[in-house]
């Protein structure tokens, strides 16, 4: 029962002196309007004090790319030798899967050997699907390939496949090769670590920019930073598959005489494969999504194709690429869970000749060999043929026109009220509190929740906001990411309560929130756009629909994961349901409710980057605009500025959810 | 014992807690309140034993008495705090790493308590694979690897995984592997504990089996002193991380070193542990109907015990076959109502 008395009855001796620390700071802080002739630099950092940080970024980038040297070679002889391994296989898969194998030089060149015909990787889907769980698992890949051919998707597909296909393997065996030292060196790990929080927190555009400045325009410098965007979930997994190794099987092989790369490679790595088959399944799900965005760095693709559309708001073009990058996700993200949970082999599986323990690669390479005979007959094998292709372009522009020539007031009315009304008071709001005031207020917060440490951290972070001359922007991304966020916990909490006390909305929502969390960010610019045109409405309403999924899924678990005996006791105790909700239920959840929240933020700041794209003026604009400009130090500073915005919500969140797990006896 | 010393261990410590080998500079050793005092845990503390070419070596004592950790430090699979392990004679602490890395190829074999079997292996896979680390070639090791699959009479499952057996033939998988590569030294943790009682009678029994064939140097891990009993030539009793009493069976039934072991022995039926030899008495005048070997056990008696007539006594013999005493049959009964005052 400790947890139903920390509910109600919270000793209020040990409160008072916090709501005396927070009347203080707020009255101060108050306090601070009048005096705002006196101490304008509270208000508006003085420019003279801003710490030049992007200057200093810019000059070391200039002077690693024009004259850093490595002894025996420089940085920019480095950063070309990677490009090399990197385009080598990627020039070979583009081949066989995009382009075809061609001699000579651009319009010049003659095709000496036929990409892989459309029909074999569409057969070859099917039976992948089939490999890794059964037929029914193929038809979906294949429906999701076939398409990406019938509505004219197929060469930029292609592209983007073939950049998949290179940027996992590196993904993963560079996630793999430093998991591994991380799980070995102590020393590494702890560096690592922090390394890996910052860069899942940092968004991905701020790294965009040097990678562009090192590698230049090309699907090169995207794939990069495509592996390096995908390798951290790989690395932890990888530490923490290790870890769970059992200690007796580790024994084992070393009772058996196993020198240590014996060890790793016989022992440990084999016997976590199917954990560690999940960090792939990440891998390749966050390159995918990384493999779209750069293509403002070269990639091309369906990446390519979506941006192109949005700057140019053709409609049509848009939703068939969008919803070819989905399809094409949804069929990526299926197969490789598949593969990762497929179940362990059975005895007699693995015995017999070569072509007998592998029938499926066997069909395949039959259809592509067969494929490539018929294409030497018929063209219709290299291309869709056009007559077999659809357009749904002009179906969708209609359907656009159509809501906007009878909807178009309504929409309106709904986004000026809201943005009359709402947004853009909070914005006015947060843009003249005094950042003097906020460091305070964060920094106490800081105190309050975790001690001297956590608040030295917050308020720091809070400062260098300051500090760098990005305060009004900061604050925009605040106001931004607040916004969506309240609409996401007035959205989402409901439902996620609704599914945790209903077994069939249950499964609905599962399937839904799956599938929205397969999608790329990317995806979801498209509608919003086509409804309400550029701006910080059209930004939110992406947000919202990007970050949703979290919120949803903590509160389901965390109500379903409330204590039985606590619902029992309520029950007998002659609770109603809506009592037993508000009065045991949300409050024993609640630590968990606002972990989702947290994971909320997290996505909302990396959305709220890419929704630079429609016209927002903050962090992200910043990013996105030295990334134009390929200005590295803007797009560092801006980029980990966000990152540390997302590290103070992160902690305090995290501080308040544990310090009141605790109380509540739950852990 | 006539046998030579194969193992021992002298004065080995192994003492958890951070820069735990300061306590025994300068030959010192800390007290039990020292250790508690300064946080550590002494899960072996001051061990020492030899166990004999041959001879089936069991240490027990309960559960965190810090038997698995002195196994571990016989095996160097955990290095001591402080003390030597002489292993043929050599100084296990003085090793480098490839010469430890060869011993463990060729010398030991170790069973563990929870199979510790590689889940992506065949059995033949789990079984050949201390050779494959050896580098032995396919056809050589999973021929031996068949060889040892027979012996444990796993024969026809060798295709198997780990996860489609039994527990008690995962065990069989664990005790192939450590046997396909012919230790000197077979180390056993528990190796019957995670299996259900009538399985793991049946594995003792196979456990007795093979070692009739193999006559190896076996150190035995067990929690159970009926297990103990019924396996052993020598017992080392831990408790606290200290051997109390090192001793066959019998020695520790009829002369326990402290209450604790009388109290560990005191469930076990006297029959079952005591020979022809410490029951007879001296004088061996006048004819006897049956004759038994000194060694043997009252338990094994029992059957002809009961078919003889009152008053008539075994004629005990020893190895010679020269008779040394007479065991009265109202002994061995007597003996035999003796029940354990606990189960
Ligand atoms: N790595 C370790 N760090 C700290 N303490 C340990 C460690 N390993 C073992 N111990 C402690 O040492 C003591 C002896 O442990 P050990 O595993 O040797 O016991 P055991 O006799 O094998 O018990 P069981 O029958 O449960 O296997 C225990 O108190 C245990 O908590
Ligand atoms: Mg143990």
């Amino acid at each position: 029962m400790t947890a139903l008395s920390a509910i109600t009855g919270r000793d209020d001796a040990r409160i008072s002196p916090w709501l005396l620390a927070w009347v203080t700071v707020l009255a101060a802080t108050v306090a601070l309007f009048f005096l705002k002739d006196q101490m304008p630099w509270a208000f508006k950092y003085p420019r003279s004090m801003i710490i030049p940080l992007r200057g200093v970024l810019n000059d070391s980038m200039k002077w690693l790319m024009d004259s850093a040297d490595l002894g025996l070679f420089t940085f920019k002889e480095l950063t070309r030798f990677l490009s090399w391994v990197i385009e080598q296989p990627y020039n070979l898969v583009k081949s066989l899967l995009s382009v075809g194998f061609l001699e000579g030089q651009g319009s010049y060149a003659v095709e000496v050997f036929p990409r892989m015909s459309w029909v074999a990787i569409i057969i070859a889907v099917i039976l992948l699907g089939r490999y890794a769980k059964d037929w029914k698992l193929g038809a979906l890949a294949g429906i999701c390939f076939l398409y990406l051919a019938l509505f004219d998707q197929w060469d930029s597909a292609m592209v983007t496949l073939s950049s998949i296909v290179i940027a996992v393997p590196f993904g993963v065996a560079g996630g793999l090769l430093l998991g591994i030292a991380g799980y070995r060196y102590r020393w590494f790990n702890q560096a690592l670590v922090p390394v890996l929080d910052l860069m899942q927190t940092v968004p991905v555009f701020a790294y965009l920019v040097p990678i562009l400045i090192m590698f230049g325009f090309s699907p090169v410098s995207a794939m990069i930073a495509t592996i390096i965007y995908a390798m951290p979930p790989m690395v932890r997994v990888t530490m923490l598959a290790l870890e769970q190794v059992p200690e007796e099987v580790v024994e084992a092989g070393r009772m058996a005489g196993c020198s240590e790369n014996q060890m790793l490679w016989k022992v440990q790595i084999p016997s976590v494969m199917h954990t560690l088959m999940i960090g792939v399944n990440q891998v390749v799900m966050l390159s995918l999504n990384m493999v779209i965005i750069a293509s403002m760095i070269g990639a091309g693709g369906l990446g390519f194709d979506v941006l192109s559309a949005l700057k140019r708001l053709q409609i049509g073009q848009g939703i068939e690429a969008g919803l070819a990058i989905t399809l094409l996700a949804i069929a990526m993200d299926r197969v490789s869970q598949a593969l990762a949970r497929r179940p362990p082999p059975v005895h007699g599986e693995t015995v017999g000749k070569w072509y007998q323990r592998h029938p499926y690669i066997l069909m395949a390479l039959g259809a592509v060999a067969v494929t490539w005979f018929l294409g030497m007959f018929t063209p219709a094998m290299d291309a869709v043929p056009d007559a077999l292709k659809i357009t749904t372009g002009s179906f969708w522009g209609d359907v656009v026109k159509w809501i906007n020539i009878n909807y178009f007031d309504q929409l309106d009315a709904v986004k000026n009220f809201l943005l009359l009304n709402l947004m853009i008071p909070f914005k006015r709001f947060l843009l003249t509190l005094p950042w003097v005031g906020v460091v305070a207020m964060v920094a106490l917060a800081g105190y309050q929740l975790g001690g001297w440490r956590l608040s030295l951290l917050t308020g720091l972070l809070t400062v260098f906001l300051a500090v760098v001359g990005l305060w009004p922007k900061a604050m925009v991304t605040v106001y931004l990411c607040g916004i969506s966020v309240m609409l996401v916990c007035l959205i989402g909490i409901p439902i996620g309560v609704a599914s945790a006390r209903n077994e069939r909305l249950h499964r609905i929502v599962g399937v839904v929130i799956d599938t929205l969390q397969t999608l790329p960010s990317f995806v979801y610019l498209m509608p919003v756009v086509m409804l309400f045109r550029v701006g910080d409405f059209a930004a939110m309403l992406a947000v919202v629909a990007y970050a949703i999924v979290p919120a949803i899924r903590y509160t389901d678990h965390g109500i379903r994961n409330v204590p039985p005996h606590l619902v029992e006791a309520a029950t007998q105790a002659g609770c109603t349901r809506r009592q037993l909700l508000w009065k045991v239920q949300m409050p024993i959840a609640l630590p968990e409710i606002m972990l989702g929240i947290n994971q909320t933020i997290m996505m909302a700041l990396a959305m709220l980057v890419i929704t630079a794209l429609v016209g927002t003026r903050e962090l992200g604009q910043e990013v996105y605009m030295a990334l134009a400009r390929a200005e590295t130090g803007r797009g560092l500073v801006a980029g980990v500025s966000v990152a540390f915005i997302a590290i103070i919500a992160d902690r305090l969140i995290g501080a308040w959810a544990r310090q009141r797990k605790q109380e509540l006896g739950l852990d | 014992m006539d046998q030579a010393v194969k193992l021992s261990c002298r004065h080995v410590w192994k003492v958890f807690g951070d820069n735990a080998e300061n306590l025994f500079s300068e030959g010192a050793t800390p007290s039990q309140q020292e250790l508690a005092a300064g946080g550590y845990i002494g899960a072996v503390r001051d061990a020492s034993l030899d166990v004999h070419e041959g001879e089936i070596f069991i240490i027990m004592g309960l559960s965190g008495s810090g038997k698995s950790t002195l196994v571990r430090c016989l095996t160097r699979l955990i290095d001591p705090t402080a003390g030597e392990i002489l292993f043929d004679a050599q100084d296990l602490m003085k090793v480098s790493v490839a010469e430890l890395i060869d011993m463990r190829r060729h010398k030991m074999g170790m069973v563990f308590q929870h199979f510790a079997l590689l889940p992506h292996r065949t059995v033949i896979g789990n079984v050949a694979f201390p050779l494959e680390v050896q580098g032995v070639d396919r056809k050589t090791r999973e021929d031996r690897a068949s060889q040892v699959i027979d012996l444990v009479g796993l024969n026809g499952r060798e295709s198997y995984y780990p996860r489609e057996l039994s527990g008690g033939q995962q065990q069989r998988v664990g005790i192939a592997r450590s046997l396909a590569v012919e230790p000197d030294v077979w180390f056993l943790d528990e190796p019957f504990s995670a299996l259900d009682p009538l399985i793991r009678r049946e594995m003792q029994d196979e456990f007795l089996r093979l070692q009739s064939v193999l006559h190896k140097t076996i150190v035995f891990i067990t929690h159970d002193f009926d297990e103990a009993v019924r396996l052993a030539d020598r017992i080392a009793i831990m408790k606290d991380g200290e051997i109390i009493q090192i001793g066959t069976p019998e020695e520790l039934v009829l002369a326990p070193a402290t209450d604790y072991v009388r109290e560990f022995t005191r469930g076990i039926p006297r029959a079952k542990v005591l020979s022809a030899h410490a029951m007879m008495s001296p004088n061996c005048q006048g004819s006897y109907p049956e004759t038994t070997i000194a060694t043997a056990r009252i338990e094994t008696l029992i059957t002809r015990a009961a078919d003889m007539e009152k008053g008539a006594a075994f004629a005990v013999t020893d190895e010679t076959g020269a008779i040394i005493g007479e065991l009265g049959r109202e002994v061995v009964i007597n003996l035999l109502s003796d029940t354990p005052e606990e189960e």
